[in-house]
């Protein structure tokens, strides 16, 4: 599964490949990896930052592409969604 | 790449100059891995050598790069995705040439002399964790859950009291069944996390992504990252499809291979949940 840049996208479909999702990606690059404290940079490590980041991320993505999926409403008969 | 006399900033002085951009740390590099990949800006990516380590680094103008003008660029979606995208280009080239401690995004100092002694200072550090990775790649699980898996909850209908109880019954019972698909769905989770905790040399979870970043249909209850030896792959693929078997109220998906991000956080940090301490 050496693909470059792209990863297998599901269990159920080994061989579907996609490329890496840019959310996957920031889980990684801003949650993880090792912390070193740049000269400049020391505030990036701070968990703030990273939190307002990822709020102007949902923001941005909400704008892009409002989220499509109704919750319950009254009288709707499914309810096991979140 | 130093900074000049003239360049170096004082308190509030406006940003100039040129960082350094650390992608990651690995024992040595190939100049024909690095030859072939760019860095920030498409600057190329060159080695700082020290205490036996390198760095892997690329050129970070501090207008666009400096404390105050990161602060800023990471709340521009556009530039966050051309920044993590462009960082793990690098790195994940690196990762497929031998072991690599990727660095955060937006790790940048001011000249290849602070590098330097982070290598230096580092070093005991660096070389236990490249060890730890030698031979080994990171892959993502994650669990989502399948809406109508857990049994409704019964309840009688049209008991009376005519529409407005009946709708409040029909909520509670919406509610109740939705509290106990996320309970079953958690339940599954930590089950299947459990197994391939197991399996992987170490393990962790991230939070579970949200949904307007994610797309996904339903809420994600798993998202794990597991370092697994390379040789270990096929069996870890297997387990995968047999946990999804065995879950079906979960919808497992897996990704990688991904470089080591998420096993390489200095101890200080917030736990990773290591299952099993590596060999």
């Amino acid at each position: 599964m050496a693909v470059t840049s792209l990863a297998p996208s599901s269990a159920d479909d080994p061989l579907a490949y996609r490329p890496v999702a840019l959310v996957d990606l920031l889980d990684r690059v801003l949650g993880t990896g090792v912390v070193i404290s740049g000269d400049i940079t020391l505030a990036i490590a701070d968990i703030d930052l990273v939190r307002i980041s990822l709020r102007a991320l949902v923001a941005s993505v909400g704008a892009l592409a409002p989220p499509d999926l109704p919750d319950v409403t009254p009288g709707s008969s499914v309810a096991v969604e979140p | 790449m130093r900074t000049t006399a003239e360049t170096t900033p004082t308190a509030d002085a406006p940003e100039t100059g040129t960082g350094v951009w650390l992608h990651g740390v690995t024992a040595d590099v190939d100049p024909a891995t690095l030859s072939g990949i760019t860095g920030m800006d498409a600057a190329p990516v060159r080695p700082v050598r020290a205490a036996g380590l390198t760095a892997v680094v690329s050129a970070a103008p501090l207008a666009e790069y400096g404390e105050a003008a990161l602060r800023r660029n990471l709340e521009d979606l556009a530039w966050l995705e051309r920044a993590a995208r462009t960082h793990h280009t690098v790195v994940d080239a690196l990762s497929r040439a031998g072991a690599v401690v990727p660095a955060r995004l937006a790790t940048v100092h001011r000249d290849d002399d602070r590098v330097a002694r982070v290598l230096t200072e580092r070093r005991d550090e660096f070389s236990a964790t490249l060890a730890r990775l030698t031979g080994r790649e990171e892959w993502g699980v994650k669990g989502y859950v399948v809406p109508g898996a857990p049994p409704r909850t019964a309840e009688a209908a049209g008991a009376g009291g005519g529409a407005g109880a009946a709708y409040l019954r029909r909520r509670r019972a919406q509610l109740t069944a939705r509290e106990e698909g996320q309970r079953i769905a958690a339940d599954a989770a930590v089950a299947v996390h459990t197994a391939l905790a197991g399996y992987a040399v170490a393990a962790r979870r991230h939070a579970p992504q949200d949904r307007r970043l994610s797309g996904a249909a339903t809420a994600m209850v798993l998202n794990g990252a597991y370092l697994i030896d390379r040789n270990g792959l096929a069996g870890f693929s297997a387990l995968v499809g047999a946990l999804a078997d065995r879950h079906p109220e979960l919808r497992l998906e897996l990704t990688g291979p991904w470089p080591p991000y998420s096993f390489v956080a200095e101890p200080s940090a917030e736990p990773a949940h290591p299952v099993r301490e590596p060999a």
